[in-house]
Formats: structure tokens, sequence, C-alpha cells
């Protein structure tokens, strides 16, 4: 079972992490979980990020735009309060059918609001509908016309969020409930949650690098790949490159969404800062510095720069770090930092095909 | 497949590194010091507000440990620097509750930074001393949350007690879209009916906007007799400027974020005129002398002013407050229990800084009222109070 | 509205427009020789204005602003000598992600030799509080230099560019850079060339914004921005058509502030921004070699 081969870093990554917390916990230092945690919700946008840049070739700087909608269509929804209008119809039928549910705020109010899981779905529906939407038109584009139009986007969704009242405008939206997996499954920010806060986020982030993989040796991989090599080739061979890098772009919006919805509900909070250019930008120099079609370089880089960053290690030099990192291994490394030859991987995986 | 072999060893490596480390990092032994935490945008959109509050913290800590500290404990400032992002300040409370134990925090510089860490700070029994403006900070009321700046109420009522004074009758409101501008802009917004006054046109520009002359003409449309600036950018130079420049001349209220004589500097002698409510510290020099505030002012100011080579702003008083608050409520307390701290500090009466002279309550965590505030202007360049 | 409001309004706009077209141009000049967009263009602007206003407190105005310059212009082909003449692959893609970490570091670099503060060169002639009236409308002085300074640099250009041999070289290698280098063309000199005129212009700029705009260390990115979309939808590579797009773009969002809400005016440019590029990416002046433009 040679496909069996490409999972085993899964495994490893797997292991690592239960080790890890192991260590944490016996030690008393799972605060550090804390960080490990928002950066693996950071990462899942870069994975996302990374399967559109590298493997789809398609350059996004609005990326960000696809977390914030995630995140901020569940904040409204769960602390909208919808006491006041408890009498329409369609309030009743969502709270008879149990997407709107009561309860108290942290300072004992009753308030009316959907609970966390309609609102996900909500959200991811509501991501895939805007990225197929955006993607349309704006996948057609070349090179900086395809970079500006994301840059676009990306400024659009900060420009409403920053604005609207119903999002909070600049201070954004707090006081967001837990998500309540299921019984006794949590993705909430408190002390006391940290270690479950810690695994569910690894599991999410397993099951994408799972699926992203799954993607980049499926058929639809192969296809992207070869748009990559040469995309007059790919087309004259008949590939649909539209369908595959919609499909690619589509996908990669949903994994910055969930994101987004998670880390919203595991911090509490959700505000523009989320939906800057230079959030943007931060996501795309850790994809290029993971090396741009290197799934696992993404995921550590995502998780490292971010922890690092998140702890303040950087201090007043934050941004100037992400931008000298970013240059220097534009300038002399640009297969990324784990240096992995992606061209000697897929011609060996093609030549292998090929016989067997 | 030798990528995965790798990658494995890469994991395993990193694994075994982190491990190494976390164990490596032994807990300080516990000397007696007194933890407070600090998070400031010190860079980033809100560094105007954070690096003053940020230097004034530093300077305050060593002062107070050079003179034996607090009960006899030094304090120990552990400050960090969130850039003005909510999600950052987020991990880094998250960091000082959790892993140093901080007995209390003081900052953010933001409303929004604040907004996010409130619930944080509150679960984790630690006090809050918020730099930011916004009223929603204390209310509601979490018991170890404070605030610590002026209302923005109050700048409201004061505004329009010298609007009324002047016969104005009809006003353009423009503010800036973060935090700061809109609650200001819906301060002057539900006084307006109580002070008789119209608000003909109330906008919020981009707070990197960089002319003003587009909104000021639409303000200059509704023939209004005065214009109210709320931000604390620096576009509120600009607002000076493009009045005069478009010929709306008309007096121009600021708020509180005007405090700063870089802005009148950048603003040219448009700026001459403002009329603006504001700490003292501005003025602290042309106080009488037995005005209360007048000792602790001055020395602020020349201790600053002497160590960072540039003006006082009342950004940075914040920190002074602040800071000042929380070893006023432990030498009450006469212990660092986070609970004694904490009620001391809310029964703390008469402590007289930057701000303003403090008193709190169980109802209010703000400590501060109208008379905090005291009316400014601009002459010949210069920060002087404003007379009828 | 009555006559003077409306001259009013497109004095509003038209000082953006013409900040917006200067941007635009320096991008436009880098395209045309090497076919990449320099995100880190907004940022040559603060620097300059940020160099001039350091130097007036040694020396007068003038001499200011032209020592900021010809510093910027050395800045701007070091940075191409140093950055982007080492890429070995030289991708689109890699040359935007490159151009976008400059702009970060230059732009933390000012933030940590200047701090944060906010300055402004002085007016070039009269005060703050100086006014101009023209056909009712009241303007500051320092806008007719902003529109003057424009109009001499597009003017100055567009003869460069077509008539010179240094400026027909650089379209060359646009054009085609193995045949320009069979010509005997130092194509990449050339580059280093294109770099340093668009600092030297983008400072020029921004030393006469300053006083209506005042500097501080993080404009450089909403400029780029801005500048941006105004040379997309100009045409890229296409400096007069800049020039018009930028007004239009300025007049645009002064009449749309003047009668919808303020917040809407920056979400226009953005919609215009997208609109032009889903539906016409070669820009309003440009060729429709809409082949050209799109993917397959």
């Amino acid at each position: 079972m040679t496909h069996f081969r490409r999972y085993i870093p899964v495994i490893a990554v797997a292991l690592g992490v239960i080790i890890l917390q192991v260590v944490l916990s016996a030690t008393h230092s799972t605060y550090y979980m804390t960080q490990i945690t928002m950066s693996a919700y950071y990462a899942l946008v870069v994975i996302g990020l990374c399967l559109l840049m590298g493997y789809a070739g398609q350059i996004s700087l609005g990326h960000a735009g696809f977390f914030a909608i995630g995140g901020y269509t569940v904040a409204v929804l769960t602390t909208f309060n919808l006491m006041a209008y408890r009498d329409m119809p369609l309030v009743s039928l969502c709270r008879s059918l149990g997407l709107v549910v009561q309860r108290q705020d942290i300072y004992g109010a009753d308030i009316l609001a959907f609970s966390p899981w309609p609102a996900f779905v909500v959200a991811i529906l509501l991501t895939v509908i805007i990225a197929f939407l955006i993607g349309l038109p704006v996948i057609r584009l070349k090179g900086h016309y395809m970079a500006m139009a994301s840059l676009g986007f990306g400024l659009i969704i900060y420009r409403i969020v920053l604005g609207g009242r119903i999002f909070g405008q600049a201070d954004g939206i707090s006081n967001i409930p837990p998500f309540k997996i299921i019984d006794g499954l949590e993705v909430n920010g408190r002390a006391a949650f940290r270690v479950e806060s810690y695994y569910i986020a690894w599991f999410v982030v397993l099951a994408a690098m799972t699926l992203a993989i799954n993607l980049v040796h499926s058929r639809v991989g192969r296809a992207l790949r070869s748009i990559h090599e040469n995309e007059e080739a790919a087309h004259s061979l008949g590939v649909n490159t539209y369908r595959y890098k919609l499909l690619v772009f589509v996908l990669s919006a949903i994994f910055a969404a969930v994101g987004g919805v998670l880390l919203t509900h595991y911090n509490g909070s959700i505000g523009p800062s989320e939906v800057t250019v230079t959030k943007s930008v931060r996501y795309l120099v850790i994809v290029a510095v993971g090396g741009m079609a290197n799934l696992w370089g993404a995921l550590f880089m995502g998780v490292l720069l971010n922890f690092l960053s998140l702890r303040g290690v950087f201090g007043s030099y934050d941004d100037a770090v992400f931008a000298i990192i970013l240059i220097a291994i534009m300038l002399f490394s640009p297969q990324g930092l784990l240096r992995l030859p992606k061209f000697r991987t897929v011609t060996s995986l093609l030549s292998r095909r090929a016989n067997g | 497949m030798d990528m995965a072999k790798r990658i494995t060893k890469i994991v395993a490596i990193l694994v075994l590194a982190f491990t190494i480390y976390v164990s490596s990092v032994v807990k300080a032994a516990d000397a007696p010091t007194i933890k407070v935490g600090a998070i400031f945008a010190v860079t980033g959109g809100a560094a105007n507000l954070g690096g003053p509050e940020a230097k004034t913290a530093e300077m305050l800590v060593e002062k107070i440990n050079n003179e034996g500290g607090v009960n006899g404990k030094k304090i120990e400032l552990i400050l960090k620097d969130s850039g003005g992002k909510p999600e950052n300040a987020v991990s880094l409370a998250k960091q000082l509750i959790d892993e140093d134990n901080v007995l209390a925090i003081i900052g953010p510089s933001t409303s929004g930074e604040t907004m996010q860490i409130k619930n944080i700070c509150q679960e984790g029994k630690t006090i809050l001393l918020s730099c930011a403006a916004a009223e929603v900070i204390v209310n509601p009321i979490a018991s170890y949350v404070f605030k610590v700046t002026q209302s923005d109420s109050d700048a409201a009522r004061r505004i329009y007690q010298v609007m009324k004074a002047k016969g104005i009758k009809r006003i353009g409101v423009i503010t800036s879209n973060d935090g700061y501008g809109v609650a200001g802009g819906k301060q002057m917004a539900s006084f307006a009916e109580l002070a008789s006054v119209t608000i003909a046109i109330s906008e919020a520009y981009d707070k990197q906007e960089t002319d003003l002359t587009g909104i000021l003409t639409k303000v200059k449309g509704q023939d209004v007799n005065a214009v109210v600036n709320w931000s604390t950018v620096p576009a509120q130079s600009l607002v000076a400027k493009n009045m005069k420049q478009i010929g709306l001349d008309v007096p121009l209220f600021q708020s509180s974020g005007f405090g700063n004589i870089k802005y009148v500097e950048a603003g040219g002698e448009a700026t001459n005129g403002t009329i603006f409510p504001c700490g003292r510290l501005l003025i602290a020099d042309i106080l009488p002398d037995n005005h209360p505030q007048k000792k602790v002012l001055m020395e602020y100011k020349k201790d600053y002013e002497s160590r960072f080579k540039e003006d006082a702003s009342t950004f940075g008083g914040h920190a002074y407050d602040s800071l000042l608050i929380l070893t006023e409520a432990i030498k009450k307390a006469g212990s660092t229990d986070r609970e004694k701290v904490r009620d001391a500090m809310e029964n703390l009466k008469g402590v007289v800084g930057i701000a303003g002279v403090f008193n709190f309550s169980s109802k209010d965590h703000n400590g501060l009222d109208i008379n905090a505030y005291e009316m400014l202007t601009v002459k010949d360049g210069k920060f002087v109070i404003y007379k009828n | 509205m009555n006559l003077p409001q409306v001259v009013q309004y497109c004095f509003a706009g038209v000082t953006v427009g013409s900040i917006y077209a200067i941007v635009a141009i320096g991008f436009n000049i880098i395209y045309n020789t090497t076919g990449i967009i320099n995100f880190a263009q907004g940022e040559f602007l603060i620097v300059g204005a940020m160099l001039a206003i350091s130097f007036n407190h040694f020396v007068p105005l003038p001499v200011a602003i032209a020592g900021a310059v010809v510093i910027t212009m050395l800045l701007g082909g070091l940075i191409e000598l140093i950055f982007l003449r080492q890429v070995r692959n030289p991708s689109v893609l890699r040359l935007i992600v490159i151009t976008i970490g400059i702009s970060i570091l230059m732009r933390e670099a000012m933030l940590h030799i200047w701090d944060e503060k906010v300055r402004s060169l002085p007016y070039f002639t009269g005060t703050s509080v100086s006014t101009v009236t023209i056909l009712g409308a009241h303007i500051s002085p320092q806008v007719l230099w902003v529109l003057g300074v424009s109009a001499v640099i597009v003017m100055g250009l567009t003869p460069f560019f077509r008539f010179t041999l240094t400026g027909r070289a650089m379209r060359a290698c646009a054009d085609d850079k193995m045949a320009a280098r069979l010509c005997g063309i130092n194509d990449r000199w050339m580059v280093t060339l294109s770099f340093m005129l668009s600092a030297g212009i983008g400072a020029l700029a921004g030393c006469v914004i300053s006083p209506v705009t005042q500097t501080q260390y993080d404009m450089g990115a909403p400029l780029a921005i801005k500048g941006f979309t105004v040379a997309i939808l100009g045409g890229l590579g296409n400096s007069m058509a800049a020039v018009a797009a930028g007004l239009m773009l300025g007049l645009v969002e002064a009449f749309v502030m003047s009668q919808y809400d303020v917040a809407y005016k920056e979400a226009v440019s953005i919609v215009i921004l997208l609109l032009i590029l889903v539906l016409r990416p070669s820009g309003l002046f440009g060729k429709s070699d809409i082949a050209a433009m799109r993917a397959l």
C-alpha cells in the first residue's frame, strides 16, 4: 500500500502533538498551549493558502478576508440578541428547531441567540458562496491582476467589518460563547479547557492536512501540478484548468473560514485587526517561507512563527522579522526553509504512476 | 519516500527541543517582587498612545523602586507590546495571567483591545487598569476591571457648556472611524438635545485619512456655527488647517485626544483658537500653586521631559495614573492578596493623579467626574486655559 | 449645491487625485521597464518626505528636498541591486512577494529611525492658513503646488520615454528583454535606473504632499494601494492615463462623499478596482488586449 507512506508525517506529527502535551502537563507549563492552539488555527489559513499559491499557482493578498467571514459570521450570530424579535415567526421557528437558544451572557442578562453549531454551518455556507462568486471572475486573472483583485477583496471585507455597526465597528465583537462541539468537547479559551482545546485544534489541523495531502495526490492535484508546470500544455491536454483552480480557491477559503470560526470561539472575540492587509500579507509570507508548494513547510512555519509572534518574542520588531525572513528566503532558498525538492518528488511520483 | 522520513525526523527533533527548553526553564525563585503586567501599543496604529504610556510606566516603576518599592517590595514590570492588535493583546494577557501570575495589568492603550481582554482578566481575577476611553469598559462593571481615563460623556457635556455660553446652535461633528472616534460621536449625539444644539451633520472619516477638505466642504454646506472633531489620530491637525483653507471660519472644538503640543505644531497657526476639554497636565505650569494636582503634574512633566526629551502628553499620564492607583491600593490593603487589593482599590478616594482626582466605588470603576476636565484653548501656539 | 461648493468638491477631488496619480506614475515606470509591480512604491514617498523634514532642520527647504530626492534615488537603486537582482528564478509571484517584503522592511526601518510621530514639511508658499480663491472656492496654495509638480513630472516623463535614448531603452526592456540585450542595451542597468527614477519621483511627490497630508511612517501602504488602483484603472504602464484615472477617481470619491455617508468613499475605490479587473483589466485607456491579461 504505497499510498500509506504519504500519511506517515501525519502520524508523526500526531504523535509529536501527544508527546508535547504530556510533557507540558508534566512540567506544569500547559500555558504554552494557548499560543500553540491559536497558532494552529492560524495555520489552517496557511494550509489553504499553500494549496492555492503553491499548487494552483494563484496569489491571494486578501485571504484574511475569508478568515473574517467565518469568524464574524459566528460572532454576530451567537451574540446578536434576538430577544426583541422573539415573537417573529422566523425566530420562533428557529427556536423550536433548537437553532436559537436562550442563554445568559456573562453579565447575567438573558439573551436569545443562535447556538454555535448552526452559526458554524451558516458561516461555512456563506464562505462557499462568497468564495465561489469572487473566484468566478477573479481566477481568470493573471499574476499581479489577481494579486490586486484579491487585495481588493480583503479590503472590502475590512471596510465592511470596520464600518458596520452590527460588526462592532472598530472595537469588534466580544463575549462570544464557547463552541460546544458535542457534549464534553468544547472550544473554549478558558484555562480549564486548555488541553481539550489543544487537541481539538490539532485534530482539525491534521484532518485538514490529510485532506490537503489527498487533494494533492488525487486527480485534481495532478491536474493542478500540471497547470503549475505549464499551463498551456495542460490546457491543450484537455485539463479544465479553470474549474480546478476555482475548486482549490473555494477549498482554501473554507480552510480559512474554519480557522476563523474556531479561533473566534477560542478567543471569545474578533476584531477588524484580523482582516488587515498586514494580516493577509503575513499569511502569504508564511506560505512563501515554508516553501510555496510545501504543505508541511507551511504548517510548521505557520505554527512556529505565529507562536513566537503571539508570545511577543519579536517585541517591537514583529513585522520587521517577518519581512526579513521573507526576503532572506526569497533570495537564498526559494524552495522554503525545509528545502524539500518539490520537483523531484513530483517527477518521481509521476514516473511511478507511469510504471505502475 | 524520504520526504516522510525527513518530516518525521524534523518533528521528532522539534518536539525534543521544545521539551528540553520547557523543562529547563527554571522557575525563578520567588523573590519578593510585585509583578505587574503592562500591555501597550508601543508600535502599530496606536503608537502615539502606547509609546508615551510605555515610557511613563518604565520611568515610574524605576522611581518607585528607587524609593524603596511598595510596602517594602519592589515592582517588577513586565511590559508587552501588542502592536495595537487585539488578538495579540489576548495572547499576551493570557501569558501575563497564567504564566507570570501578575497581580494586575495596566493598559491596554485602545478600547478594542481592552474589550477583548476584559473577560479574561475578570476570570483570571487579575486587576485590569485600562488606559482606554470607552465607557463600556466599566459599564457594565466587572469587579476586577477599572479604567483611568476621563469619560467621553463628561467631555461632551463640557463642550456643550461652552457652546451654550457662546450661543452656538448648529454644529457639524466629524470623528475618526476607530473606537475612540465613534464613541465620541455617540456621546455628542446623546447630549445634543439636552444642550439645545442641532447636529446638522455627523460623519466618520478613515483614521488614515490624509485630506479632509472634502468632508469639511460637506460640513460647510450645512451652515454650521461650529465644528467638533473627535479623534486621536494625526488627522486632527488637518481639521484645523483644512477648515481655514476652505474658508470655514467657525470655532473648532476638539476632544481630549488633541492633548499633545505636537498636534498644535503640526497644525500651525490654524490651530489657534481651538477649544477642547483636557486633563490639566498641559497647563500645569500656569495652575495656581495651591491646586491639588499641581505638584503631581509638575513632577511628572519634569521627569518625563528631561528623560525622554519630548513633551509629556495626557496619554502617558494614563499609564502614570494606573500605576499610582495600583500602588495606592496595595498600600491601603497592606498586602498583595488579589481580593484585598481589589477591594482596597474599589474604595480609594481622593487619589491625586494626572488625569484628575480619583474617587472609586463599587458602582464607579472610573473614579473621575466632569471636574477632571479643564477647558483649554490654543493661543500663539501654546496651550492656555479657556476663559469665556 | 451651488457653484462654489461644486468647485470646492472638485478641488478636494483633484487634490487627492493628483496624489494618487503621482504614485501610479512611479509604478508605471518600473512596470514599463521590468513588468513587475513594485509594492514598495508608496514607501519611497514617505522616505523622501522624512529625509527632507530631517534635512530641513539644517538646510533651507529647496536644498532639503533636493537632498532627499537624491538619497531616495540612491536608495531605490540600492534596493534593486541588493534584493531584486539576486533573485534566481524571477517568477511574477516571487517578485511580488519580495517587493511586499521590501515595503514592510522599509516601513519598519522608518519606524525605528524616525519613530511614530507625525511630521510635515513647511508649506512651500504661505502658511497653514493661507488660502487662494478660485471661482468662489478656497484652497491652500500647496494644492496648486501638488498639481503643478504632478504636471511637470508627467510632462517631463513623456518626452523622456519617447524621445531620449535612455527612455526608449527602458521601454525596450519591458517589451522584450532578450531583444533589447541583443541591441546592446544593458537591461540590468535599465532596471536599476527605473527603480532610481521611480524612487526619485516618489520622493519628490512625498515632499510636495507632506504639508497637505502630513507624514507618518506607515502612510506608504495606503498610498500604494490607491496608487495601483489608479494605475490599473488607467491601464498599467500608461502614465498619462494614470493621471487622468487619478483625477477621475479623486473626483468620484469627492462626489460620493458629497452625497452619501463618508464611509462609502473608501469602498468606492475598491469597488472600482474590482470592477475594472474583472471587466476590463487593461484599464480604461489601455489597449483592449484582453487575451494577454487573462489566464486560460
